[in-house]
């Protein structure tokens, strides 16, 4: 099936996502969509699947015109879709999540249990996605939960496959497995559309590769362009893909975690059991595939979640009972991993998002009463320092870029004096501009003798940053490894290899 | 500093016990304790230890039986004991072997209470003491209301709508079966009039809630005051008896639902009269559960319904409408919620008074709770609330304990019910949530 778009535009309010989109997609090819963060990918494929209504422009499917009202619409002409954040209901199992839509039925509408196991069954043989049917979603690990996805599309019969950003949740290894799977499926005759702001990735697998960029179509190249090329079509400038930094001397122990445990609300334990250390003036960074428990060990550090075993240690003085506000205190930065829920205040000015967790200070405030003047000094000061592109001092921080957001996290954090700097995903939906900054004042913090801790789930990001790695797996830290480190090995680590118990055989009992 | 040196289990968790375990073992202990030490105040009270009983709804002289009161609250009290050791202990494991044991002790609390309250009677002239009767008849009549409104509530949770105004939903069914009931001199279109009302108000919840996305909790509370006032103006609006019986005849003297007996079954011992000397109302509630739970776990409906309730988006993204599963199951829940509401009028005492239900709607969303969002739970929490509100009307007969105080009972067990013994669950993920399309 040959999918065209012409002219496709959408504009949300005054705002352009897609701007006059021409794309072609021929039968049986992978099609790479390469783009920054906002760039529109996601945006335009939602028109292609129904879910957006196009503002402009039109859809040809074998060079017939159609327009799709729904997503039912879009899988009636062979269209099938995964998406970004999984569209998985965590509480079936693998065969109902499939079913899903289009059940297997018996007489008035009862279902048949046994028929959609076996189109599971069969299909999963076919494409070799080893699926087990009546597993229950939430229990299996990603990569095995977007094999369940790309399972829906195939019961639904795609004949042109979306896969929106699938490797960002994926270990190397996992990554490797679907692009086999992806070779398989166009031996078939199915079209493969393949979003990624990977460029590694692109090369690797597909056939023709045509970037986005703020809206509109740059251009359109083979997979034989260099890294160099495709990165500067993607972001419209040369960048500089490599971090300057110095080889310092790491000093002693700031922030150590000993057998720390985490339970999560339904029970299950999270972390389980880590010892960390991190030394002054270096950048720990934990590497690993999310879930695997980085976002709880964060939080336990933070004080934001407590835990049920183990202590923590700042500069030799025990804080596993302190405040979130003790800690702080005592000099921890921390950029979490979600910002727009637990780094900011949407609603809020930029001028007050930034002495969020300082208003108390003296310099801040006067008895209850906050210092305007001082901290409208500080806004303008902190604004020109991090180059906060943004119309004035009280822009609320919601209307920002990406990128401006993190922004003002990061220099809300780093505008008192520090000892420890926990940062989780600092770069996560960030133009690769604000990447380039933001890594280099992480690497400054690291310089003035901080003890940084990074915590990542971009391989790219850990090897920019890191002097020492630790990759966490189900949990715990399976190894720590040095930043020369090759990727296969990491990713073998992420995948739980090397751990002798269990890990990447567990990996494979489930799937 | 790689790998930690803690012991572990097998599945690869550190060997420790989390807090929220730790936390329900002081629970389940601290519980077991308070209850222990009242039945043995129980105990220690008993002077007269003749305790009149039966088996059958209705105490006979003929046919009463005596117990020794000392004997079974003592047993009751060693029970209590046992389970306190072997928790304390921490011998109890989850799972349905603790569901036993938690069931027996509620059962011994309950034994040692009623040895208490129905010693040492001032005898009667004539007929003697007060003996204790079968409760169960009058749990399943209390009950089936609740587990109508609990299905109501379930239903309507599960498609991701928050039915707060299960209690609307009754008053405007009580009043209209009485209404529908009363014109048509039949009990059966005194159902039909209930359950059309009960759909009535689902109506308006679904339309504000799925179609205009107005915040379920607030606008529950309002459709509750709603019905509240529109019964009540409604009722004024018809004339008393004395001032046109015809009129008055025709709108609000509904026929009642009679018991129907049915053989064989109604002769097993205890439960039969229990279950199966009940009116037309009770078997359709029956019917209601079977119905409900297949309707959710067996067919295509269901699978649609509750994934609309965990993950609305996943659903339109296979191209099934959101919003026509929720409001289905809505309406549907609606026919439960008016059948129940039916129950106050044509169901038991007949013309329609103000606030006939009188919060039992809450209790029916407390059931709902409590029995976590699954038919069978909540119709297994109704009758538990339906068991409370019979012992209340089994406890008035005598005066031992305040009748206002014995009246908030029932209350106050859905609270301690909810708060200490729904633990860990999950409602469905979506509930009360409306789905809004980008
Ligand atoms: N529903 C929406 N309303 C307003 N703006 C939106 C909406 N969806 C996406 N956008 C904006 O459109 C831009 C493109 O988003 P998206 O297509 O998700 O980017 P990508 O998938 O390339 O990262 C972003 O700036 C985003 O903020
Ligand atoms: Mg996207």
């Amino acid at each position: 099936m040959k999918l065209e778009i012409r002219g496709l535009t959408k504009r949300f309010g005054s705002f352009t996502a897609n701007d006059g989109i021409d794309l072609t997609v021929e039968e049986g090819e992978i099609h790479c969509l390469l783009g920054e963060n906002g760039a529109g990918k996601s945006t335009l494929m939602n028109m292609l699947y129904g879910l957006l209504e196009p503002t402009e422009g039109e859809i040809l499917v074998d060079g017939e015109p159609v327009s799709f009202s729904s997503p039912g619409d879009a899988i009636d002409r062979g269209i099938g879709m995964v998406h970004q954040h999984f569209m998985l209901v965590p509480v079936f199992t693998v065969a109902e999540n499939v079913a899903l839509g289009r059940e297997d039925v018996r007489g008035p509408g009862i279902l048949d249990r046994r028929a959609s196991a076996r189109r599971v069954r069969e299909l999963s043989e076919a494409y070799r996605l080893s699926v087990e049917p009546d597993a229950i979603v939430e229990t299996l690990p990603v990569g095995v939960q977007q094999r369940v996805e790309i399972l829906k599309a195939l019961t639904r019969e795609a004949k042109v496959l979306i896969l929106d950003e699938p490797t960002a949740v994926l270990t190397p290894q996992e990554t490797d497995e679907l692009f086999a799977i992806m070779r398989r499926l166009k031996a078939e005759g199915t079209s493969i559309i393949f979003i990624t702001h990977k460029l590694r990735e692109v090369r690797a697998v597909a056939d023709r590769i045509s970037v986005i960029r703020r809206g509109k179509v740059v251009g359109t190249t083979s997979p034989q362009a260099s890294e160099a090329e495709l990165a500067e079509l993607m972001v419209g400038r040369k960048v500089n893909l490599v971090v300057e930094k110095s080889e310092r001397e790491a000093g002693a122990p700031v922030l150590s975690a000993r057998d720390l445990v985490v339970v999560d609300p339904r029970g299950h334990q999270v972390v389980k059991g880590v010892s960390l250390d991190v030394r002054a003036g270096e950048v720990l960074c934990v590497a690993g595939v999310q879930g695997n428990g980085q976002t709880e060990l964060v939080k336990s550090l933070l004080g934001l979640v407590r835990a049920e075993g183990g202590s923590i240690t700042l500069a030799g003085e025990d804080i596993t009972h302190d405040s979130p506000r003790a800690r702080l205190e005592r000099g921890i930065g921390y950029v979490p991993e979600d910002r727009s829920s637990d780094g900011f205040v949407g609603d809020f000015s930029i001028r007050d998002n930034l002495v969020l967790d300082l208003f108390r200070s003296e310099q801040f405030s006067r008895g209850p009463a906050l210092a305007l003047r001082a901290i409208a000094d500080n806004a303008e000061a902190r604004i020109e320092e991090f180059d906060i592109r943004t119309p004035s001092a009280s822009t609320h921080v919601a209307a920002l870029s990406g990128g401006n957001q993190q922004k003002v996290v990061v220099a809300r954090e780093m505008s008192r004096p520090l000892t420890v700097l926990i940062a989780a995903q600092p770069t996560r939906g960030v133009d690769v501009g604000s990447i380039e900054f933001i890594h280099q004042r992480i690497i400054a913090e690291r310089d003035q003798g901080v003890a940084v801790l990074i915590v990542s789930t971009e391989l790219d990001e850990v090897y920019a940053l890191a002097d020492r790695i630790a990759v966490m797996y189900d949990g715990r830290v399976v190894d720590v490894v040095g930043p020369d480190t090759p990727r296969e090995e990491i990713g073998l680590l992420m995948a739980g290899g090397r751990d002798s118990t269990d890990g990447q055989n567990d990996v494979e009992d489930i799937a | 500093m790689s790998t930690s040196t803690a012991p572990r289990t097998a599945s690869g968790d550190v060997a420790i016990r989390d807090r929220a375990d730790v936390l329900r073992q002081v629970k389940t202990v601290v519980v077991l304790a308070i209850a222990a030490l009242l039945v043995l105040l129980f105990a220690l009270s008993v002077d007269d230890p003749k305790i009149y009983w039966t088996l059958e709804e209705r105490a006979r002289l003929d046919t009463r039986r005596t117990l020794n009161a000392h004997v079974v609250a003592w047993s009751a009290f060693g029970y209590l004991v046992v389970a306190l050791v072997l928790a304390a202990l921490n011998r109890i494991r989850r799972g349905w072997v603790a569901g036993l044991v938690f069931f027996g002790a509620g059962l011994a609390f309950y034994a040692g209470f009623l040895m208490w309250f129905f010693a040492d009677q001032r005898e009667l002239a004539g007929i003697g003491a007060i003996s204790i009767v079968n409760p169960l008849p009058q749990t399943v009549l209390y009950a089936t209301p609740l587990v109508l409104g609990a299905l109501a509530g379930t239903l309507c949770e599960r498609a991701g709508v928050v039915n707060i105004a299960i209690e609307g939903q009754f008053l405007m069914g009580a009043f209209f079966a009485s209404v529908a009931s009363s014109l048509a001199y039949s009990a059966e279109a005194g159902l039909l009039g209930g359950a059309l009302a009960g759909v009535a108000v689902a109506s308006l919840l679904a339309c504000f809630a799925i179609k205009f996305h107005i915040n379920q909790i607030v606008l529950g509370v309002v459709l509750i005051a709603l019905c509240l006032g529109l019964t009540n103006f409604l009722l004024g609006q018809i004339p008393t008896a004395r001032e046109n019986p015809v009129l008055a005849s025709y709108l609000n003297q509904p026929v009642t639902l009679d018991p129907i007996r049915i053989p064989v079954l109604a002769d097993i011992p205890v439960l039969g009269p229990a279950l199966f000397n009940q009116s037309l109302l009770a078997y359709l509630m029956y019917a209601s559960v079977a119905l409900v739970t297949w309707l959710l776990f067996q067919t295509r409906w269901g699978l649609r319904v509750r994934a609309v309730g965990e993950h609305p988006k996943a659903v339109d993204t296979v191209g099934i409408n959101v919003a026509r599963r929720r409001w289905s199951a809505v309406l549907l829940g609606g026919v439960f919620a008016g059948l129940g509401g039916a129950f106050f009028t044509v169901g038991s005492t007949g013309a329609f008074d103000q606030n006939p239900s009188n919060g039992q709607g809450f209790i029916a969303l407390a059931a709902v709770i409590m029995g976590r969002w699954h038919p069978i739970g909540a119709t297994a929490a109704a009758t538990f609330f339906g068991f409370m509100l019979a012992t209340r009307d089994q406890l008035s007969v005598l005066t031992k304990i305040d009748s206002e105080l014995l009246s908030a009972a029932p209350y106050l067990a859905t609270v301690i019910a909810v708060a200490g013994f729904v633990g860990r669950v999950r409602p469905p993920a979506a509930s009360g949530e409306p789905y809004l399309k980008s």
